[in-house]
């Protein structure tokens, strides 16, 4: 994207929700609408996540916010709006003022600057861990298969899995198998992480460990958008949190506002029914 | 165990300590009866059949390798190999284009399917015999304009042997199609999205994580339909092609012994189809990875282990007098 358009955007979003509004945001996310048929998922949202910033997404099940995660490496498509990652317009190009969508290929290619780790996990069952963590680099980024692994291993021992590179999924826990998902999307080295209710499948003493791996992933300052109902997690690592109810950001801000001290009933509503 | 039950007060029974008691399985008189009766059964028709004075015996070990019986078996398997190919490669096409999202692509799919399983395969094997009916010359040109570029008298081209691959192939790529189709509809949608989400393109994503994953589903109702297609090579008889039960029958009609002439096709294709089990049981295992936590050992790695085992095992380390621990 042009500086010039982000600026004008700027000028735009900026009017309505001047607390929100960063031009240098690795991730700008500028008044994006989004229907399922008659039903309207995503309303309105305008949000900007900062280079190195943790932003948890929270609200009601249905609020759009998996939705709105999914949009931001065009798992979805948009139907008005504009999300921005890095400078690059995702899943669009410009032409005269409406937004055409890009070729499978074009998108592949955003996507891989963009990691994302999902509720169910969604390892390849028929590969190791290590494949697992391997195939994209090798077969995607066409690095080097020797240089591949050796950073699969490292990663897989970053995320406490160094004696586990052999096994298939389907003899990992489910809280071993996502350690592997971060892994795998860590292997891209992607500007941004994306996490869709990461710990909601997983049993209740295996939930510490995934969210120990990504506490650290964010003191390393990777860039996060987290939707999770661990506030908790939010509380102690969020730089901003976001609370979504009905296809729109009800509140927004550092955790102590938001979480310590709502303004809005449906943001204390929802607080008091996940405490 | 130990010897002494912990003596808890209330709980104590009189032969609370004798805790080495002998369980006796039920005993079940009725499974040797019937075992017995099938037997016997099973020994008065071998014995009948073995005594029919009508069965020439030595006839069926004379023809099981006559050189018309081996042509038939070469040729059997011949348009088994390339039906099977040929159609498996069609079925993914047509499988495909019946998942699309294109409309015009997914109802000729869904026509194509209802019409080839819906008529029975031999009509269909006698119709394309008679292709030559319909069209009395094949043409290469434009359609429906008079530009040719080459043309052939139908009968010339399209031989029973091309009939018959044409019916078998054609037929068989409905059935494969719905297989292919139920695989690729068995693997979950989260791993397309996982696949697209770390940057892979549709066709490498369908290369390396969908028809791996579709794959462990196809290949158990393929290997049936390898086998069925093995047996149906048979209803080419009704055009003259000479496989391997249409040189049967052309034997047993100069010399009347048609039940030994069947008793050897049989024998033929029994051996066939339990051949073609053996590359379906190592494909299984090399697509089922992952699914079970355990491999269990091939046939031929408990041959290997039941060996090993009979050999005696290495000799036992000497006795030593060193202590030292290790890591110590």
């Amino acid at each position: 994207m042009t500086v010039n358009e982000s600026t004008q955007s700027a000028a735009h979003a900026g009017a309505e929700q001047p607390s929100r509004f960063d031009p240098n945001a690795l991730v700008q996310i500028r008044r994006v609408r989004k229907s399922f048929g008659a039903h309207q998922v995503l309303r309105d949202i305008s949000l900007s996540v900062p280079a190195g910033s943790v932003t948890v997404l929270l609200g009601p099940s249905g609020s759009g916010k998996s939705t709105l995660l999914r949009c931001i490496n065009h798992l979805e498509t948009i139907d008005g709006g504009r999300i921005i990652v890095d400078g690059d317009l995702i899943g669009y190009r410009r032409v005269g003022n409406k937004n055409h969508e890009m070729t499978p290929r074009q998108i592949a290619k955003q996507r891989e600057n963009i990691g994302m780790v999902f509720q169910k996990f969604n390892l390849f069952p028929h590969m190791t861990a290590l494949e697992n963590v391997m195939e994209a680099p090798v077969g995607v980024a066409k690095r080097s298969k020797a240089e591949s692994k050796q950073r699969a291993l490292d990663l897989l021992a970053r995320v406490g899995l160094a004696d586990f590179a052999g096994h298939y999924p389907a003899q990992l826990s489910g809280g071993q198998q996502q350690r592997v998902a971060i892994a795998r999307a860590l292997a891209m080295d992607p500007k941004l992480m994306l996490f869709d209710e990461p710990t909601s499948a997983l049993d209740p003493e295996l939930v510490g460990d995934v969210l120990d791996v990504m506490r650290e992933l964010a003191n390393e300052g990777m860039t996060m958008i987290v939707v999770t109902h661990e506030i908790g997690f939010a509380r102690g690592v969020a730089d901003q949190v976001v609370f979504m109810d009905d296809g729109l950001v009800v509140e927004s801000g550092p955790p102590s506002e938001v979480l310590d001290n709502p303004q809005r009933q449906r943001t204390r509503n929802f607080l008091e029914s996940v405490k | 165990m130990s010897a002494q039950t912990p003596a808890s007060g209330a709980q104590a029974f009189e032969f609370s300590t004798e805790d080495d008691i002998v369980a006796v399985p039920l005993r079940r008189p009725w499974r040797w009866v019937s075992a017995i009766l099938v037997l016997l059964l099973l020994s008065w028709f071998i014995v009948t059949v073995a005594t029919n004075p009508n069965l020439d015996f030595a006839a069926v070990g004379e023809f099981l390798f006559d050189p018309r019986i081996l042509s038939g078996v070469g040729l059997t398997i011949l348009i088994t190999v390339v039906s099977m190919v040929v159609s498996t490669l069609l079925a993914v096409v047509i499988a495909a284009m019946r998942l699309s999202s294109n409309p015009v692509l997914s109802s000729v799919s869904w026509f194509y399917v209802w019409a080839f399983r819906g008529t029975p395969q031999l009509v269909q094997i006698v119709l394309w015999g008679y292709l030559g009916l319909l069209f009395d010359k094949l043409r290469l040109g434009i359609p429906l304009t008079d530009i040719e570029f080459w043309s052939i008298d139908t009968n010339t081209l399209i031989t029973p042997l091309v009939a018959g691959l044409l019916a078998l192939t054609l037929n068989q790529a409905a059935y494969s199609s719905e297989i292919v189709r139920a695989g690729m509809m068995s693997v979950d949608e989260g791993q397309r999205e996982a696949a697209f989400s770390l940057g892979m393109s549709p066709i490498y994503t369908f290369r390396r994580v969908l028809l791996p994953q579709a794959m462990r589903v196809i290949i158990p109702p393929m290997g049936n339909e390898l086998i069925s297609m093995l047996k149906n090579t048979s209803l080419l008889s009704v055009i003259a092609v000479m496989e391997l039960y249409t040189q049967a029958q052309v034997i047993s009609s100069s010399n009347l012994k048609q039940v030994e002439l069947l008793i050897v096709v049989s024998a033929w294709y029994l051996f066939l189809t339990s051949v073609l089990s053996v590359p379906q049981y190592y494909l299984e295992r090399r697509f089922g990875r992952g699914t079970t936590r355990n491999l269990p050992p091939t046939p031929f790695q408990r041959i290997k282990a039941a060996l090993n085992s009979r050999k005696p095992g290495p000799e036992p380390a000497p006795a030593t007098t060193v202590t030292t621990v290790i890591g110590e």
